[in-house]
């Protein structure tokens, strides 16, 4: 599998570690129900067939997180951008070797 | 030893001329001892057959004699073990072997000859060896599978041997990007790749062949108005003029993965006796490319008739690629062709024009094209239309029995070429996971939904003839780089002919006497179909679990359609009723060393070496492995009996003197920003705004669900700047975690980190005699007194005369202590100057044991006690954690779970008998009661002998924990059967105030 690293370029997926579920926000702490809440987001996964944005993290190239949609059925990787910038628009997704 | 098998062989059936071999170049080379020779150009297969070796195997289970079935790389028979010793291969493919000088093979699966195996009366217990033998045979008693069931099986049962030595040989791993990966170069891989070349395109042609051309030679047509290998040397001439084309030889694209990624494995060496010097055997290609133009032809499949394993009996193809291109007469007598399709009548032709007797043609269709069956009448041959073979015999074949007009007739033949059409070569389009199309004109199953960017072009894509191929190559080509923007120039077609391609689906002689095989390598047979269909294993999953159909090392290449076929003539339902068949990666076997490549023994991954390292073993240090570093474990001296012993003086040294130690390994992190010490406050448990610049802190961090996640030392270098230490092991897990908490939960605060583990040598400085040795190497005007540099001061320096430094003092041995950090080309020369310096104080050095012993004596937790399952009350660190802030896994360490009183809490533990032996894993039970699971209290996490004290000592996680001091256990090994009483103490064994680490 390649991912388009909008720093790096298409790189190999050997280059990256996977964390999941990029839609969980870290919920507010002083919620009152911040206990249940937190279950939630550190347990609860939905696991769904088709597109899924998640976490990858680039540790062998540039170390951004960045926010990937990938389907599920097909590893066909749509978006790429860095979780740090979640409104930027996509760049690099060109599957240019 | 293997005895002669004088039978084995006759005079040469190698043609008086023609073929694609090099008649000035013999081969000399050996199957089981027997002295044969070939030429260059042969495949071992092809040498065989020429020196009239027709018996080359015993089947799988059934230990039929068996020979060569095919040409390519889809052979399930032909299997020898070849090379010898180390580089013994088993299970290899005689028709993919190419020749060289001094080859040596031998047959596999004999015993004790080839020609007469003690063990084919197998064939005679052959029922008990069919479909679901193993399921209904050995269901129980199943304490009679490991001792009789299972060593009788691999007995009777198997294949070749593996080498029993280390494998000698080198691989490499590689690889390559292409605009266009070409898979396959027989007429329409040519055709796309010089398509290709032309408009300037990156270019990798890839085939598994040694000579490219595919059934441009086997086939022999004329293009262009010549014999075809002329115009292939002219393409592959044209093709080495463009230096963006790569054209790999010897090279199986075996896997296609996610991206346009492909996986291939060239053979650098394989045809060799052995590797030239600094050559890898094999080499193992990732090759990334935009896209993938899928040429890789067609196999053609066998009909199911009694005996259709017989040596002698060949798929026509094969017979036909025997004579054009290797002049191999396949039989010397005689041969009978046994076809529902026009190829093999072609095949016929040539076999006939080449000089090979041909006796009859038999098809199962009543009519054919006079234009095929007149020139084979012509040369004498019998043409039996609407007939079939039902029965072969010898154990060579020598009779062929064939149904025709009602009646049953023998043939005296020695070859029997059968074909019951071709099978488009879809495999690699099902890598991906989509399934191929049923084409009932062609029938045959066509490339269904493809990898992205894959084009299917020529005969894997249904084309079978010659113009097609070579016009399907070109366009599928121009439209995959139009796709990618490049001008395509146009060009001729070269000219050349369509062979008749007309077929009727014919898979299983109803009529057959004896077995009939399905899949030859697996051994499966019709009747194992049946009974798989009789008991209801139908749907094609279960078929081949059951039966085994397509399992082998060949994937079923020649079988999975034929099965599908009778199966689905037992159920009355179609063949896309019945089910399709699918095919995974490797496409053909692959060594496991071309995927290990160079990654094996030492460098299956970097050693990490510690700057002071060759200081280290110029002192006789005993290395360890911690994770990829290698630590100094300790350093023995003369007359030392043992480690033990050494490591109780290394750590009488820190307690009484001064002691050493390479710290580098820790992980460090530079972090600095306005927000920097923010982030501190998020990700450790305990308060950092109020650290003054020029102090550390011991953190502790969690992971979000409240689980210690690591601990270590941070100082405050500037008011925006940190230094952070993390454990050695987790060094990699704590940067990605704040890369996380930085870009992915608050991109909005204002820091930024770097590794900075490899930059810095960082060595401890331990002992009561630590601040003297210091103040020899620590450039003026630094004071080291305790006032000016107390506990947990930190800061950068200069020390032997201006090299940059920086100071912690810090205590992980519980001693007045410091830790001082140089560039790391420095740590060399750091290490000798402190030793120089504590020369007066016997300073000593220390390794990852002495370590280990100070920290288990003042009670630190470590590796064993962070592993994962550990809150910070467990570790007894809870009264560390703020109420006044938030940080990653406050909530969720407030779990009452995890609150509970009774979970398993950090305690000490002494054993009563003096000089008792502590073992680390002893469970915990209380005196009295039972040792079973109910009363299992806790465990041992780390152990030591202290020399300080001179007894054992030991860290636990107990139940209640801390409120048991006093307490007495019983400390249980049930591994070593051991058990001593203990009592339940404070974990700090030395210095319970923390007075030393102040003075
Ligand atoms: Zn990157």
């Amino acid at each position: 599998m390649r991912i388009p690293c909008p720093y790096c370029g298409p790189r190999d997926a050997h280059e990256f570690t996977c964390l999941g579920d990029a839609t969980l926000t870290r919920p507010d702490p002083a919620a009152p129900d911040a206990a249940s809440a937190f279950h939630d987001y550190v347990y609860r996964r939905d696991n769904p067939a088709g597109p899924h944005r998640e976490l990858w993290y680039h540790g062998g190239g540039c170390r951004s997180w960045l926010e990937v949609t990938r389907d599920t059925r097909t590893h066909a990787i749509t978006d790429a951008r860095f979780a740090a910038d979640r409104s930027s628009a996509a760049q690099g997704t060109e599957d240019r070797p | 030893m293997t005895a002669p098998t004088a039978q084995n062989t006759g005079p040469s059936r190698r043609l008086a001329k023609g073929g694609l071999i090099d008649r000035s170049q013999p081969l000399e080379f050996d199957f089981d001892g027997r002295p044969l020779s070939g030429v260059a150009g042969d495949t071992l297969a092809s040498a065989l057959l020429a020196n009239g070796v027709t018996l080359v195997g015993r089947s799988f289970k059934y230990h039929r004699p068996r020979g060569i079935l095919t040409a390519g790389s889809e052979e399930p028979n032909a299997l020898v073990e070849l090379r010898s010793g180390a580089r013994r291969e088993p299970n290899t493919r005689a028709t993919m072997v190419e020749l060289y000088d001094r080859l040596s093979a031998t047959s596999q699966n004999r015993w004790p000859s080839l020609e007469h195996d003690a063990l084919s009366i197998n064939r005679l217990a052959a029922p008990l060896f069919g479909a679901g033998f193993y399921y209904k045979t050995f269901m129980w008693p199943a304490a009679l599978w490991e001792r009789l069931y299972e060593p009788l099986i691999r007995r009777a049962a198997g294949l070749g041997r593996a080498a029993d030595h280390e494998d000698p040989d080198r691989y490499e791993k590689a690889t390559a990007h292409c605009d266009l990966l070409v898979i396959g170069a027989g007429p329409a891989g040519l055709m796309a790749a010089l398509t290709a070349a032309r408009s300037g395109a990156r270019v990798i042609l890839a085939d598994e062949d040694f000579r490219l051309g595919g059934r441009l030679l086997s086939d022999a047509p004329e293009v262009d108005g010549a014999p075809a290998p002329l115009w292939v040397d002219r393409v592959l001439g044209e093709l080495a003029s463009f230096p963006d084309v790569t054209v790999m030889p010897r090279t199986t694209v075996f896997g296609v993965y996610d991206g346009g990624t492909y996986g291939a494995v060239e053979r650098v060496s394989d045809h060799r006796a052995e590797p030239l010097p600094w050559q890898p055997r094999q080499r193992l290609w990732r090759i990334v490319a935009r896209r993938s133009l899928l040429a890789a032809g067609a196999i053609e499949r066998p009909i199911v008739f009694g005996g259709n394993d017989r040596p002698g009996v060949m798929m026509a193809g094969a017979m036909r690629a025997y004579a054009n291109r290797f002049a191999v007469a396949a039989a010397r007598e005689a041969v009978a062709v046994f076809a529902n399709n026009d190829s093999a009548w072609s095949a016929a032709r040539d076999l006939s024009r080449l000089g090979v007797r041909v006796a009859a043609v038999i098809d199962v269709r009543e009519r054919v094209d006079p234009a095929l069956t007149a020139p084979l009448a012509a040369a004498g041959a019998r043409l039996m239309l609407g007939s079939r073979v039902i029965a072969t015999s010898g154990k060579r074949l020598s009779v062929v029995e064939v149904l025709t007009g009602g009646k049953r007739e023998t043939l005296k033949v020695d070859g029997l070429a059968m074909s019951g059409g071709w099978s488009p070569t879809v495999n690699l389009t099902c890598h991906l996971g989509s399934r191929p199309v049923w084409n009932d004109a062609l029938s045959a199953f066509l490339p269904g939904s493809l990898p992205p960017g894959m084009t299917v072009a020529g005969a894997a894509n249904g084309r079978f003839g010659l113009a097609a191929c070579l016009a399907d190559g070109a366009a599928s080509a121009t439209a995959a780089l139009a796709d990618l923007g490049f001008a395509v120039p146009s060009a001729a077609l070269p000219r050349a002919d369509d062979d008749p391609a007309g077929l009727i689906p014919f898979w299983h002689v109803a009529e057959s006497k004896g077995a009939a095989f399905v899949d030859h390598q697996n051994d499966v047979t019709a009747k194992d179909i049946a009974i798989a269909h009789r008991e209801g294993f139908r749907a094609v999953e279960h078929l081949k679990r059951y039966t085994t159909l397509g399992m082998a090392t060949d994937q079923g290449k020649t079988a999975n359609l034929t099965g599908l076929a009778i199966m689905s003539a037992l159920t009355g339902k179609d063949i896309p009723e019945t089910g399709t068949t699918m095919f995974r990666p490797p496409y053909s076997p692959v060594a496991i060393g071309a995927f290990g490549g160079s990654h094996r023994g030492k460098a299956f991954r970097p050693t990490r070496l510690t700057p002071t390292h060759g200081w280290a073993t110029e002192h006789g240090a005993v290395f360890v492995e911690t994770g990829p570093w290698l630590r100094a474990q300790y350093f023995p001296r003369p007359g030392e009996r043992d480690w033990l012993e050494t490591v109780n003086r290394e750590v009488t040294a820190v307690r009484t003197g001064v002691g050493l130690c390479d710290v580098s390994t820790l992980g460090k992190i530079d972090i600095q920003g306005p927000d920097a010490a923010t982030l501190l406050e998020r990700v450790y448990i305990n308060g950092w705004s109020g650290l003054e610049v020029g102090k550390a802190r011991y953190g502790v961090m969690l992971r979000e669900d409240g689980m210690v996640m690591d601990d270590g030392t941070t100082a405050r270098l500037g008011p925006t700047h940190f230094v952070m230490t993390t454990t050695t092991a987790n060094a990699v897990k704590v940067f990605q975690h704040l890369e996380h908490a930085l870009q992915v939960l608050w991109p909005e605060l204002d820091a930024r980190i770097a590794s900075v583990s490899d930059q810095w040598a960082q060595i401890a400085v331990a002992g009561p005699k630590a601040r003297e040795t210091l103040a020899r190497i620590v450039d003026a005007p630094f004071d080291l007194g305790n006032a000016a540099f107390p506990y947990m001061a930190a800061a950068e320096l200069t020390v032997l005369g201006g090299l940059r430094a920086r100071l912690f003092r810090l205590s992980f041995s519980g001693e007045l202590a410091y830790e001082i950090a140089v560039p790391a080309r420095q740590g060399d020369r750091l290490v000798r100057a402190l030793m120089d310096a504590g020369a007066p104080f016997g300073i000593t050095p220390y390794g990852t044991e002495a370590l280990g012993v100070l920290r288990i004596e003042k009670g630190h937790a470590a590796g064993n006690e962070l592993n994962g399952q550990t809150t910070a009350h467990d570790l007894g660190l809870g009264r560390m954690m703020s109420g006044k802030k938030d940080f990653i896994g406050r909530v969720m360490s407030n779990r009452p779970g995890l609150r509970d009183p009774d979970r398993p809490a950090l305690v000490g533990l002494r054993p009563l008998p003096p000089g008792a032996r502590l073992r680390a894993g002893s469970h915990l039970i209380p005196v009295g009661q039972p040792t079973d699971a109910a009363n299992d209290q806790g465990y041992l996490t780390s152990v030591a002998h202290s020399p300080t004290l001179g007894h054992a000592i030991g860290l636990a996680l107990l139940a209640g924990g801390p409120r048991r001091i006093g307490e007495r256990l019983r400390a249980v090994d049930p591994l070593r059967n051991e058990e001593v009483e203990v009592e339940v103490c404070n974990p700090v064994f030395v210095d319970p105030q923390g007075e030393k680490l102040r003075v």
